[in-house]
């Protein structure tokens, strides 16, 4: 049995989350891994914007604090560390993690570099198809800052195999970061299909951790979660046959039931039968859970289809500046005084001919379901005296305009409705992407050791 | 069998949503699997993309899995552009599978029905 332990299911998680895992993985005595994903769709182009602006960056700025409380017990118990917090750029990450080490008095790390995600310069984007959930989304043309594919396990597994005490990647698909460890420890061949299929599986239900035990679940006096301030990551008890068990640490809140991980298991998934991944195509569809104890789902049936043949790459150009801005209306006949503020910031847009998307919403209304034209809002018959917030977004591609569209909700603090108050604004740029379908070929996955020759 | 009137989806199921580009997806698992018969009658996909017309949906795709008792939509074009682009609040539509489960389900009742399911219909009127 091997026992995988997640440290993070995205960047801007629980800093203290590993160490209750990491505990419990040293505790049982047999060594394991602990995986760290913290690489979402966008994160990696800003990554590449912070190594441009300097070479030792670019990496997960929370690295240091994600690492340091864990670090010395994972090394001493022969808990592999795993990560893509390497994000734009791995060799820094991997140098600032042996600093770290210095810091704590371990001596030299073994830590692994993985490397081949980065297609910049590599990759002819005309010659390749778009991936088919941008649905409409137009094409861009503008920068490219980024192109990066998603990577399987297989770098992973040879750098582990090699000694690696440390794995630092770019993008690989979020699955893989588990799948690696297992097929290190396991030694199952890529061709057996099924037992990839469930290591790929074990991943998916590890990659966004708590949602698995407890996180992103309670819905009060309908799904209770004890101890939401103290959720317990999750971990897996992996057999060689594949199956495996999802339980979390002892004394830590949330918990793993039925319920969550079903919720989990279809997270982000699109056909349950070919669920597609660079190493398998997996079909969860007949996959059975079975509780066996408190906190502990046993997770097997997983089934394995040959990988697609192209690659998903997500390519991130600079896209355009969003513009938001709040100001609040309440007491007697707020919901007409925040609608009245509503349709006077777009007439103030249409009569300065500003070149910007705009779109409104009342907080305390229908904001979270509604659509840019406000069809739901034009429809709310509720509370005349509530108390709202209303709240503006512009996008546009110049950033004086976005500006400038901004500064018109500022000035309704002496030319809007009676009383609205609390103006609050911010400009920033956005990155955006879409993703493409590459051939195989161009992709290589690779690894070297921080301190040799890549 | 008799309809005794319409309760929220969210009386016998829960479920999660999640991006992927301009595409959503939602789960809907039911608590009891004797109600799984009453998610494939009701939530279809039809239902769902009502639900979801106002943000320009154009195609929802349902997956049915008996052994979880859980069905998987999956949404096309319903994020105002996805997380990237999306002028709206919620930009990843995490907030999106309480839109699905605030859906007016009916219910069949039997006579001799458990006490449980009276405290769900009696709850929801």
């Amino acid at each position: 049995m091997y026992r995988i332990g997640s440290g993070a299911g995205f960047s801007g998680d629980r800093i203290d989350a590993p160490q209750s895992v990491v505990a419990a993985i040293a505790a049982a005595g047999e060594g394991g891994a602990v995986i760290f994903e913290t690489l979402g769709e966008r994160t990696l182009a800003l990554g590449q914007i912070a190594k441009r602006q300097d070479a030792r960056r670019g990496y997960e700025p929370l690295l240091d604090d994600l690492l340091e409380p864990v670090l010395a017990q994972c090394v001493a118990s022969g808990i592999v560390v795993v990560g893509n917090f390497g994000q734009a750029n791995p060799p820094a990450a991997a140098a600032a993690i042996q600093a770290l080490a210095d810091r704590l008095g371990l001596g030299a790390l073994r830590i692994a570099i993985v490397g081949g995600d980065d297609l910049v310069g590599r990759v002819d984007l005309s010659k390749t198809e778009r991936w088919d959930g941008d649905g409409r989304l137009p094409d861009l043309d503008g920068d490219v800052i980024a192109i990066n594919a998603y990577m399987g396990a297989a770098a992973i597994a040879g750098a582990i195999s090699a000694g690696a005490q440390v794995v630092v990647t770019g993008r690989v698909a979020d699955p893989a970061l588990a799948l690696g460890p297992l097929v290190a420890h396991f030694g199952w061949g890529w061709d057996d299909l099924d037992r990839i299929a469930a290591g790929t599986l074990a991943g998916h239900l590890l990659e966004c951790g708590s949602q698995v035990s407890g996180g992103f679940f309670a819905d009060p006096g309908v799904k209770d979660v004890p101890d939401t301030a103290n959720i317990g990551f999750p971990i897996a008890e992996v057999d060689s046959d594949g199956s495996f068990v999802i339980t979390k640490a002892p004394g830590t809140g949330g918990l793993v039931d039925l319920r969550t991980v079903k919720e989990q298991l279809l997270y982000e998934i699109h056909d349950p039968a070919a669920y597609l991944t660079p190493d398998v195509t997996l079909d969860i569809s007949q996959v059975e859970l079975t509780q066996v104890g408190p906190d502990r789902v046993r997770v097997a049936g997983a089934k394995g289809h040959p990988a697609p043949e192209k690659l998903k790459a997500t390519v991130s150009y600079f896209g355009d500046w969003l513009g938001e801005a709040e100001i609040s209306y309440a007491g007697p006949n707020a919901l007409a005084r925040a609608k009245l503020a509503v349709t006077t910031i777009g007439e103030r847009i249409r009569r300065r001919d500003l070149p910007v998307r705009h779109r409104a919403d009342i907080f305390g209304t229908v904001s979270a379901f509604d659509s840019d034209r406000g069809d739901l809002l034009a429809e709310f018959g509720g509370n005349a005296a509530g108390d709202y917030r209303v709240r503006f977004a512009f996008g546009g591609t110049s950033q004086r305009d976005v500006e400038r569209a901004v500064q018109e909700v500022n000035a309704l603090y002496c030319c809007g409705p009676a009383g609205g108050g609390g103006v609050r604004q911010s400009v920033k740029p956005r990155v955006r992407t879409l993703s493409h379908l590459v051939p195989r070929h161009l992709v290589q996955p690779v690894f070297h050791f921080a301190g040799e020759a890549s | 069998m008799t309809i005794p009137g319409s309760i929220p989806l969210h009386a016998i199921a829960h479920g999660r949503s999640g991006d992927k580009g301009n595409r959503l997806n939602v789960n809907i698992i039911a608590y009891d699997q004797k109600h799984w018969p009453v998610l494939l009658e009701e939530v279809t996909a039809e239902r769902v993309a009502a639900l979801f017309a106002h943000r320009g949906v154009t195609e929802v795709r349902r997956y049915e899995l008996p052994l979880l008792g859980a069905l998987n939509f999956v949404i096309e074009d319903a994020l105002e552009g996805g997380v990237n682009s999306s002028l709206a609040v919620d930009t990843h539509g995490k907030c999106l599978s309480y839109l699905v489960l605030g859906m007016e389900i009916r219910v069949p009742v039997e006579p001799d029905e458990d006490a449980l399911s009276r405290r769900v219909l009696q709850s929801a009127k």
